[in-house]
């Protein structure tokens, strides 16, 4: 018997803490090498750290939420080696537990540690557990409701049948659902719910960690501190929308399809040197705003983790394509994952779009300690009375906040009527 | 001399894991060899399952005969001579099941296109064995091989089994004569199945176990029947009583076994004709070769390192059944070797039951499936719980099934009925245990039991009662 402390180790980027989002083991567990044991998030990445031995899970040195700096001990592991395989050696428990144990006396050199380890550990069998891929979960709390049938079919048709919910009694999941599924290419989850005598009294706690604390800090700090002026209106995108039709058509293979994005983008950084007002960072602690003439744009990007909000920069240094593909760029390594320190940092000004869900207006929340926030509106026809006739146009509505300390009332909607006058007559993007 | 032979599947032991790999793989049209050592059918058919489930069976008749020709009869049944008992006959009308069964697996192998080759298999490399038969060696090279070498009894090492003073299970099955006295050390299933047998036929049983209970395995309150069943039979049970070795006194015919053991740091003596080991199973991994094959063994080193296709840890090998890990039942086995077989024909499977029936033919039968209250609470569930009494439930009136004090038991999570256990004891419950796994399976609400309509008059109407019991209106209960 013997107790394995595990550090966390340095999980890259210079980063030096992280926070401990979701454990996925519960002390008292038994746990195989290489299993899940905890998510950890850093300041842009959450790490899910796996288990580097076999063994049961004595003690956690952190609760979900707190922050763990990297050297220090993350889980406590006793691992049993008398019992372990008689058949087969497994030398990597011994091989790990003693740099680490080393570990304790010097705090520092976490690093070497880490690469002095990784040689050391010889190469073995593919362990036959954690080859396959697990499909649906069987034990306890966490299985997934369905048939075995069911089951067999999406086992078939490789869906994970945890992502797809169920419209049975109690979240079952039906062979309709499944269907529904299937049908909708997976975008749609299940079939509607229908009620059932069943009376549904749960209610699900959910501790505010990681991104989403963030995200809520964030959010405070902006709307606490930044009186905002919000401030709407409509565009006429008729034209706009012919001359981005003509050059999509046109396109080249390896040039992106545009959106209404990119001309916003473009006709931001035309404009922005007469409104710097808007283009700037204001620093309330030490009352110093900094207008900046380089167009940093964050462009809010809807993830599966939450909000992000990467970042385009020098726009005004870019043509529509590569404002379009750089745009495309930023908020897909968001989306994945990938996106770097630099992708999400120096915005000067943002941009939110809920794209197909844009609806009318919105009053969005400045990105502290930005100034300024432009959000746009889903476009669609409409009858508007011009030169005295009633006719169709495509008219898109933007909603805008500015901080009203820093910019006026009427520098803002100077901002938001050149704006309107660039995308109406969209050639003058172009001049 | 040695013949070479090639095919796509090579199953090794032919109990009911293997012998069922063997005809679905066969039906999927893969070129299949099976190699068993002994007779087809493996523990289960030939001195397990099977041929105990007959002895009780006897023992049940005998007993009730026994009732008819007391002093007033039984229910209106009188029979005037005592029964006689001939225990050589009935081991004789056993093995004619065990035959008939044993030769019924053969003809299904071999119907399935399947080869049964008899002989004991040897591995040199994962996917390369030996073959000794009476016609000389055999060389088998396989694409995929499936391991279901099963298990054996445990011997204690002080007194191991000699099958005419120490008996097995396997010697328990033979018994020429009945034994007036018997010692069973171990009160596990197998041990009390046969014990409550043994005492049906008229032995006096004495039960040693080690544990502070018997029949660890099942919760306290459903184990309380069998407990009181066995007191009223004058079953001795001694828990926490550790045998500690034996000697055989006397010569010839009359020969006894004086067995010690220990209780409450006391030693004590009793004299039996026979005792009985049943300490446990222990996979059969070592004999065959596996040290050649370079399979990984789980972190206890006894089985057989799995995933969840069964896959080992050697490309190409898979193991099922009791080498492979608890829960040691033919079911379990016979599930994994149908799976393995689809997934080596390409098929996409996955091990995913949601529970492995656990049954007990003691006296009265117990049946567990998926999780206790208790241990559904150790998960953190917040549950219901609706337990039946068979003496509310009419059918098991007629077939005096509710003398043994069972009833039926039903947990579920309170937020959403989902059903997450049912434990069943009583006489003749073992039969119910099938919708017991389905509502499991198939994720069954409390609801989707109460809206199901259970014919009357049978046992399983108390299932449905259990049920409606859970939900605050049970019917025939007060």
């Amino acid at each position: 018997m013997g107790d394995y402390i595990f550090k966390l180790p340095d999980i890259g980027e210079g980063v030096v803490e992280g926070e401990i989002v979701l454990w996925h083991v519960k002390v008292g567990d038994s746990v195989a090498e290489d299993d899940d044991i905890v998510d950890i998030m850093t300041d842009k990445a959450t790490v899910t750290i796996p288990s580097p031995t076999s063994g049961i899970v004595t003690e956690f040195s952190g609760e979900v939420g707190d922050m763990v700096a990297v050297g220090s001990t993350l889980v406590t592991f006793s691992t049993d080696e008398n019992t372990s395989n008689q058949v087969e050696k497994e030398p990597v428990p011994e091989e790990i537990i003693k740099p680490v144990v080393e570990e304790k006396i010097i705090l520092e050199p976490v690093k070497e540690e880490k690469t002095k380890q990784i040689p050391k550990q010889i190469p073995k069998p593919i362990p036959a557990v954690t080859q396959s891929k697990q499909i649906t979960s069987s034990n306890g709390n966490s299985r997934v409701l369905a048939s075995p049938a069911v089951r067999r079919r999406a086992r078939e048709a490789e869906l994970d049948l945890s992502i797809i919910s169920g419209s049975g009694p109690a979240g079952r999941i039906r062979h309709a659902d499944l269907d529904a599924y299937i049908a909708a290419g997976g975008t749609v989850t299940g079939a509607p719910p229908t009620s059932y005598s069943t009376k549904r009294t749960g209610t699900n706690e959910i501790k505010v960690v990681g991104l989403r604390r963030k995200i809520a800090e964030q959010m405070v700090k902006s709307k606490f501190s930044i009186p905002h002026f919000s401030y709407f209106e409509e565009i006429d995108v008729t034209e706009l929308e012919e001359l981005r039709q003509m050059l999509n058509a046109s396109r080249d293979d390896n040039q992106p399809k545009l959106t209404y994005l990119p001309f916003i983008m473009m006709a931001l950084a035309k404009i922005m040197p007469n409104h710097e007002e808007c283009n700037a960072l204001y620093d309330d602690e030490n009352n110093i705003v900094t207008q900046h003439s380089a167009i940093h744009l964050g462009i809010a990007t809807q993830t599966d983790r939450g909000l992000f909000v990467p970042v385009v920069k020098h726009v005004e240094a870019m043509d529509i394509w590569q404002s379009a593909a750089e745009m495309q760029r930023v908020s897909g390594a968001a989306r994945n994952g990938t996106a770097s320190l630099d992708d999400l940092s120096g915005s000067t000004f943002t941009i939110t779009s809920l794209g197909r869900d844009g609806g009318l207006g919105a009053t969005p929340i400045i990105n502290h300690p930005e100034v300024s926030i432009l959000g746009i509106h889903k476009a669609r026809e409409m009858p508007v009375v011009k030169d005295g006739k009633v006719v169709i146009r495509r008219i898109m509505n933007v909603s805008s906040s500015f901080d009203h300390r820093i910019v006026d009332g009427a520098n803002g909607a100077a901002l938001i009527q050149a704006l309107k006058r660039m995308l109406e007559y969209p050639a003058l993007i172009f001049m | 001399m040695s013949e070479n032979r090639k095919c796509q599947v090579l199953i090794v032991g032919a109990g009911p894991g293997g012998y069922v790999a063997a005809i679905r793989s066969a039906q999927l049209g893969l070129e299949t060899i099976i190699v068993e050592g002994d007779k087809p059918g493996g523990v289960c058919l030939n001195i397990g399952c099977i041929p105990s489930k007959a002895i009780i069976h006897a023992a049940e008749r005998y007993e009730s005969l026994t009732k008819h020709s007391a002093d007033n009869g039984h229910m209106g049944i009188t029979i005037n001579d005592n029964p006689n008992l001939d225990m050589k006959g009935i081991v004789e009308w056993k093995d004619t099941i065990v035959q008939r069964l044993t030769k019924g697996v053969e003809a299904l192998v071999k119907g399935s296109g399947a080869e049964l080759i008899n002989g004991w298999a040897t591995f040199s490399s994962s996917k390369q064995c030996t073959v000794k038969t009476n016609q000389g060696d055999i060389i088998i090279d396989a694409e995929n091989v499936i391991i279901a070498t099963g298990s054996t009894h445990i011997d204690l090492p002080f007194m191991p089994c000699d099958e005419e003073f120490i008996l097995s299970s396997t010697g328990a099955l033979s018994l020429q004569k009945l034994p007036k006295k018997v010692a069973i050390v171990g009160g596990g299933y197998i041990g009390l199945e046969l014990g409550c047998a043994l005492s049906k036929l008229g032995s006096e049983v004495t039960v040693i176990e080690g544990m502070d209970s018997i029949l660890g395995i099942m919760d306290k309150e459903i184990r309380r029947p069998l407990e009181i069943w066995l007191k009223k039979n004058k079953v001795t049970v001694h828990t926490n009583a550790l045998a500690r070795g034996s000697k055989i006194k006397g010569k010839g015919a009359s020969s006894k076994v004086e067995l010690t053991f220990e209780k409450d740091s006391e030693e004590h003596k009793i004299t039996v004709d026979k005792v009985l080991v049943t300490v446990g199973r222990s996979p059969n991994s070592k004999g065959w070769g596996l040290e050649n094959m370079g399979i990984r063994m789980d972190t206890s080193g006894r089985f057989i390192r799995i995933d969840r296709q069964c896959r080992t840890s050697a490309p190409g090998v898979y193991a099922i059944g009791d080498v492979a890990g608890e829960p040691m039942l033919a079911h379990k086995a016979s599930a994994q070797g149908e799976m393995v077989a689809e997934i080596i024909s390409g098929e996409k499977r996955e091990f995913d039951k949601v529970a492995i029936p656990a049954i007990v033919f003691t006296e009265p039968e117990i049946v567990s499936v998926g999780l206790t209250p208790d241990e559904a609470k150790e998960r953190g569930e917040e549950i219901i719980t609706g337990k039946f009494p068979l003496a509310a439930n009419g059918r098991a009136l007629t077939l005096e099934a509710e003398k043994t004090g069972g009833f039926i038991r039903v947990t579920a999570r309170e937020s959403d009925h989902v059903i997450l256990g049912i434990q069943a004891v009583g006489s003749h419950v073992a039969e119910l245990h099938g919708e017991f796994v389905l509502a499991l399976e198939m994720g069954a609400l409390l609801e989707d039991i109460a809206d199901t309509v259970h014919a009357h008059p049978t046992m399983t109407e108390a299932f449905h009662e259990s049920v409606l019991k859970s939900l605050g209106h049970a019917i025939h209960s007060a």
